[in-house]
């Protein structure tokens, strides 16, 4: 036990109560400590590291929204949209929560997309922030889960037929598939029963999940320390520290990055607050405009596309084809074939490469192309955790990378945002082309980042962080 | 002129045609701009009396419930005098007078509910408004059809021109333009066939209110979340301005 503080009996009534709860529970002002008062960030933060703590603030307001759209919505086939209208209509206040919680779904995903480029850029996933990396990788994995069951609630045609033709997905997979999409959907067709367990995992068990790896990120980023711009460890053996032995390069998280973040949650909330005011639809990529049509299971909608969010993987999975599967068989061809010539590797497991990709191959052209669409568009988030091994830039930072890189990183983006946009639209033989393109250098992008990642001058580093007072 | 503008020019001559192509290839006409004023009380007004009056026969309005209609400055003495049958409570929401089974069997469809109709019918070339306000001014007398009425911004539609003793029939006159060598019908402008009770500017306004209100209808809460999203956002911005501030305070002194 932790031993017991005596304050003098002339201190004030505050220190005596904060004594008082310090004495009964140490573990509170500890992590306090920890956390806050006592945990040194690096003081060359930019504006990329607003986004952490805006998708903590967007979190808090879908939790906090959420439980009052579950006071009054009602998860039943024949009531849901009626109530989701009784929300917008006859509750008070009810269409701002709901145009919150609205706004918040494609809120969360902006500064997630955003927080993560901001990894990227910096080299935030390498050593040693491998895992935190890697909660955050599951945190967007988990919050797609948690969007697309959401969707589903409102109960208009575009949550139906989009949760039909995602849960039809699955469906392509060998042996299990129709098994699997029959135990997700609980009937033959999306129905009561899929709009009951989707609210379900959507209003307690995903957030739950998603709760704990958000603690997971946090704490495993204040072991390791955070990251900046110039990828200099500011905590490092070498790092130059205080006589107090705290780094020089760093400050308290409260009450300078508190102060920081509060500015910056201003402006988001400026922002959010626009939208949620004065377009709440925004142009029918926040709210679709046919999502305002109940359900209807004997009308297909024309046109069945995703939230934006989730469009860049939808393209890829369009662009899955069976022509396209001979693209990939290619790719996996000449990736086996660079392995054996150029690896350093015994000959056993060059046979064993050989072996495999024939496999692949013969496994790519027996099943249908649908599944391997399903594969790509998994994998484009998959390939993600992986970020840490594939980056064998010998410098953290975009900084300090070859130029180039920079031009690199940006064709990454565009291809990103093409792809989303070509999601959004009908499909059309040309925008076949182009995402089949795109999907191909997306994973070529990450694929080969052990080898492009290691060419090209870096610039050097410098000792201590890059800061200039304000 | 030098080439760029030149060339911008034809990129923009092009553009023109193409899309003209599209619009007359089509079988929907281009939308006209609805006069849409949420704050117009008086239009409103005049635009629920019609929507009562004519929509409510076939149409239902399930998630509008008739007293939401004191936020448009009706009282609810008015309200039961003017606009619900001697039987209906205010508090209740607006119901079709038609049997469904009848009007499946009369129209080929089930009238849809209209209560979101001026949302769920936007869509990326314009808002459902736009599409109301052309469509209730498209009709046109067509024999081949069961109920006598075709339309051109909704063509083959199962709904008659209900409101045909106000406007009376027209006809639209087409005109044979050329484009990449075929003959294409491209629409003119209407023809006055017989008259209506209404002028055609009357007709005009009568259905910009119907359709103002069908749009309030959609989100009833629009006009006070526009006027408080006025006031959250100057809070936000004296809130933004303190915060920038205190964080200047704060970071001074970081070297």
């Amino acid at each position: 036990m932790a031993e017991f503080k005596e304050v003098s009996p002339n201190a004030s009534a505050g220190e005596k109560l904060t004594n008082w709860f310090e004495n009964r529970f140490p573990s509170a002002f500890s992590a306090y400590r920890i956390h806050m008062s006592e945990y040194y960030a690096p003081k060359n933060f930019n504006f990329w590291y607003i986004f952490g703590s805006l998708a903590l603030l967007v979190l808090v307001i879908q939790i906090v929204t959420g439980i009052f759209l579950v006071m009054h919505y009602k998860p039943d086939a024949a009531l849901a949209f009626a109530s989701v209208e009784y929300i917008m209509r006859d509750v008070p206040w009810g269409w701002l929560i709901r145009y919150m919680h609205s706004t918040g779904a494609s809120a969360f995903f902006v500064v997630v997309y955003l927080h993560m480029f901001r990894g990227l850029l910096y080299g935030s996933y390498r050593k040693p922030r491998e895992l935190v990396w890697i909660f955050g990788c599951a945190i967007f994995l988990v919050l797609m889960a948690e969007a697309f069951m959401g969707y589903l609630l409102p109960w208009g045609q575009m949550s139906y037929w989009g949760a039909q033709v995602i849960v039809n997905l699955f469906s392509a997979i060998p042996f299990i598939g129709p098994d699997l999409a029959l135990l997700i959907r609980g009937d033959y067709v999306v129905g009561d029963a899929t709009l009951n367990r989707f609210f379900s995992f959507h209003v307690i068990a995903v957030p739950l999940v998603l709760l704990g790896l958000v603690v997971a990120h946090l704490l495993a980023l204040h072991d390791v320390g955070s990251n900046n711009p110039d990828g200099i460890e500011i905590k490092g053996p070498t790092a130059p520290k205080d006589a107090a032995g705290h780094p020089l390069d760093g400050i308290p998280f409260h009450p300078y990055y508190t102060v920081h973040d509060i500015f910056g949650v201003g402006v988001f909330l400026m922002v959010f607050s626009a939208i949620v005011f004065f377009a709440p639809e925004f142009g029918g990529y926040f709210l679709e405009y046919n999502n305002f049509i109940p359900a209807d299971p004997l009308t297909t909608p024309l046109h069945i596309a995703p939230v934006w969010y989730f469009t860049p993987f939808y393209s890829m999975l369009r662009a899955i084809t069976s022509e396209m599967m001979y693209a990939l068989i290619l790719c996996v061809i000449a990736g086996a074939l660079l392995g054996v010539l150029k690896g350093k590797l015994a000959g056993l497991f060059k046979a064993a490469i050989v072996g495999g990709a024939v496999v692949v191959s013969a496994l790519m052209l027996a099943i249908d192309a649908k599944f391997w669409g399903v594969v790509v568009m998994g994998g484009a988030v998959i390939i993600l955790f992986f970020l840490p091994w594939l980056d064998h830039s010998p410098v953290k930072s975009m900084r300090y990378r070859p130029t180039w890189h920079k031009y690199l990183y940006a064709v990454f983006v565009i291809v990103f945002l093409i792809l989303g946009y070509l999601g959004v639209q009908p499909p059309s033989p040309l925008g076949e082309r182009v995402s089949q393109v795109g999907t191909l250098f997306y994973f070529g992008f990450f694929l080969l980042m052990p080898w492009w990642s290691r060419l090209g001058e870096p610039k050097p580093v410098p000792q201590r962080v890059v800061f200039a007072p304000h | 002129m030098n080439i760029i503008k030149k060339l911008a020019c034809a990129l923009v001559l092009t553009v023109g045609a193409v899309s003209a192509a599209v619009a007359a290839g089509g079988s929907s006409i281009p939308w006209d701009k609805a006069p849409v004023k949420t704050t117009d009380l008086a239009s409103l007004q005049n635009g629920a009396k019609y929507f009562v009056n004519y929509c409510l026969n076939c149409h239902s309005a399930a998630f509008m419930r008739f007293n939401r209609l004191r936020d448009i400055g009706l009282t609810d003495q008015q309200i039961k005098d003017n606009l619900l049958f001697p039987t209906d409570k205010v508090g209740e929401t607006m119901k079709a007078s038609i049997d469904p089974k009848q009007a499946k069997e009369w129209f080929g469809a089930n009238p849809p509910d209209l209560t979101l109709i001026a949302r769920s019918r936007s869509s990326h070339s314009g808002p459902g408004a736009d599409y109301l306000y052309t469509l209730l001014r498209s009709y046109y007398r067509d024999e081949t059809k069961a109920t006598g009425w075709n339309n051109l911004a909704f063509p083959n539609i199962g709904m008659p021109h209900i409101l045909w003793e106000l406007q009376g029939e027209r006809r639209p006159l087409f005109e044979t333009q050329k484009s990449h060598g075929h003959d294409v019908q491209v629409f003119k402008g209407w023809e006055q066939v017989s008259p209506g009770l209404m002028t055609a500017n009357q007709y005009d306004q009568a259905v910009g209110d119907l359709v103002n209100y069908l749009h309030w209808m959609a989100e009833p809460a629009q006009n006070s979340r526009v006027r408080i999203g006025v006031w959250v956002l100057l809070f936000l911005s004296l809130f933004t301005f303190a915060a920038w501030r205190l964080n200047a305070a704060f970071w001074k002194d970081v070297k």
